[in-house]
């Protein structure tokens, strides 16, 4: 009945009020979720982006940060669209996970290995 | 929610094959995953890595004081303030900010109403005015409680107001985005509008503080 | 049916809780307010994110009284909560 998203008025924690610059990651994923939308492109549109967090389920939304969040979105939306194929990405996914775990730039938190392809 | 984020130093450099710098990890399922679209979608051709380049220099480009500006405009000039609580798109033009696809509605911080700005059901925020929106403003947590309890979450900001005050929130619903003009601190007559544009924080122009004091 | 209303008329919200994508917050559904200002008339939401299109919508922004949103509110009796609702989920209260 209420979506992940819909969480006016719900307990939660204290807020935390420090600013947290963005890393580089999550500047970049602002930056790609926008131009994929753009005029030149109009792959996605913002009706349509918040419409896929939303559809993201609660165990997903409630456990993923807010860029990850997007990034599932972002992916979900490119398959259906046809602009990507899931065996392109996890084949992506799986080169990408080699070369940073080379030079090591990955740290896995717990439980992230057993969802990398 | 983990908000697994931390201060990158070296922002910016945009380029994936950099060596490993601190804090610059890579550390869940979702983070390889974003990697992994914007390598595709380049290759593809779907976009360029100058373009994705461009847009994060954007982002690094907007920051709060141009907000700020807009305020301390406002504190001097009251036709230019009326102007903006009247039309904001307008007046905010004005100043050298257009507004691209927003219809900005300011509000102003009075003795008797102080106004705070939500978007429970996303993240809409005046980015054009104040930059990327601070993580505890994304946050579950600041999107369910200040709607509920703002007194109790400005004061998680240190804000205390008194009985007397109306808070009034602003959920950020639908195609309007909201800019608060704070108080003009007491004790700031005759500073230059550059100087009192340093008292206006990001976050007194959400509505979670109040402006600073000078000498503060 | 197309809802027309002014500043300062009372208004409910509709207590329905229909699929999709839904610009009406669950804990504003069957509250009551007052009308405070008309923004003019924008494209759906609800059908944007199919990139479906239809007639516009009126975008009212609704003030209600914190005291009658939440049965325990803590801070002050004067307290408010403006929020802005498309015309179809308001009725004349």
């Amino acid at each position: 009945m209420r979506g992940p998203h819909d969480v006016g008025g719900t307990p939660d924690r204290p807020v935390d009020p420090l600013p947290h610059d963005l890393t580089f990651w999550e500047k970049q994923i602002d930056a790609l979720h926008a131009l994929i939308g753009d005029d030149k492109r109009r792959i996605s549109t913002r009706d349509e982006n918040r419409r896929y967090v939303e559809s993201l389920g609660h165990d997903v939304y409630n456990t993923l940060t807010y860029y990850e969040r997007w990034t599932a979105a972002m992916c979900r939306h490119l398959i259906e669209k046809g602009v990507l194929t899931q065996d392109e990405i996890d084949a992506k996914v799986g080169e990408v996970r080699r070369r940073l775990a080379e030079s090591g730039e990955l740290e896995l938190r717990a439980g992230e290995a057993e969802k990398l392809p | 929610m983990n908000e697994h984020v931390h201060a990158d130093p070296h922002a910016g450099h945009g380029h994936d094959h950099a060596p490993p710098q601190p804090d610059d990890k890579v550390h869940s399922y979702y983070q390889v995953l974003g990697i992994a679209l914007k390598e595709l979608l380049i290759e593809k051709g779907v976009v360029t890595a100058d373009e994705v380049r461009e847009a994060i220099e954007r982002r690094d480009s907007i920051t709060p004081a141009r907000g700020a500006r807009i305020v301390a405009r406002a504190w001097v000039d009251y036709d230019y303030k009326a102007r903006l609580l009247a039309d904001g798109n307008a007046a905010v033009a004005e100043m050298g900010c257009p507004m691209d696809n927003t219809n900005l509605v300011v509000v102003e911080n009075t003795e008797r109403v102080h106004n705070v700005i939500v978007c429970t059901l996303c993240s809409c925020y005046p980015r054009e005015l104040l930059g990327l929106p601070p993580s505890w403003y994304k946050s579950r947590a600041y999107r369910a409680r200040v709607v509920r309890e703002p007194r109790a979450v400005l004061g998680e900001f240190g804000t205390a107001l008194g009985d007397g005050m109306e808070v009034r929130v602003h959920d950020s619903t639908a195609d309007m985005r909201y800019f608060v003009i704070p108080r003009r601190p007491p004790g700031t007559e005759g500073l230059s509008e550059e100087r009192l544009a340093e008292l206006v924080t990001r976050d007194s122009m959400i509505g979670v503080t109040e402006a600073k004091a000078p000498g503060g | 049916m197309s809802n027309v209303f002014a500043p300062g008329d009372r208004v409910r919200v509709r207590e329905d809780f229909p699929p999709g994508h839904i610009r009406t917050p669950v804990y504003i559904r069957g509250k009551t307010g007052t009308v405070t200002r008309r923004f003019g008339t924008f494209e759906n939401p609800e059908l944007l994110a199919y990139r479906l299109e239809g007639p516009r919508k009126t975008l009212y922004e609704v003030r209600f009284r914190q005291a009658e949103l939440w049965p325990d509110y803590a801070g002050a009796g004067d307290d408010t909560l403006d929020i802005d609702l498309y015309d179809h989920w308001l009725e004349k209260a």
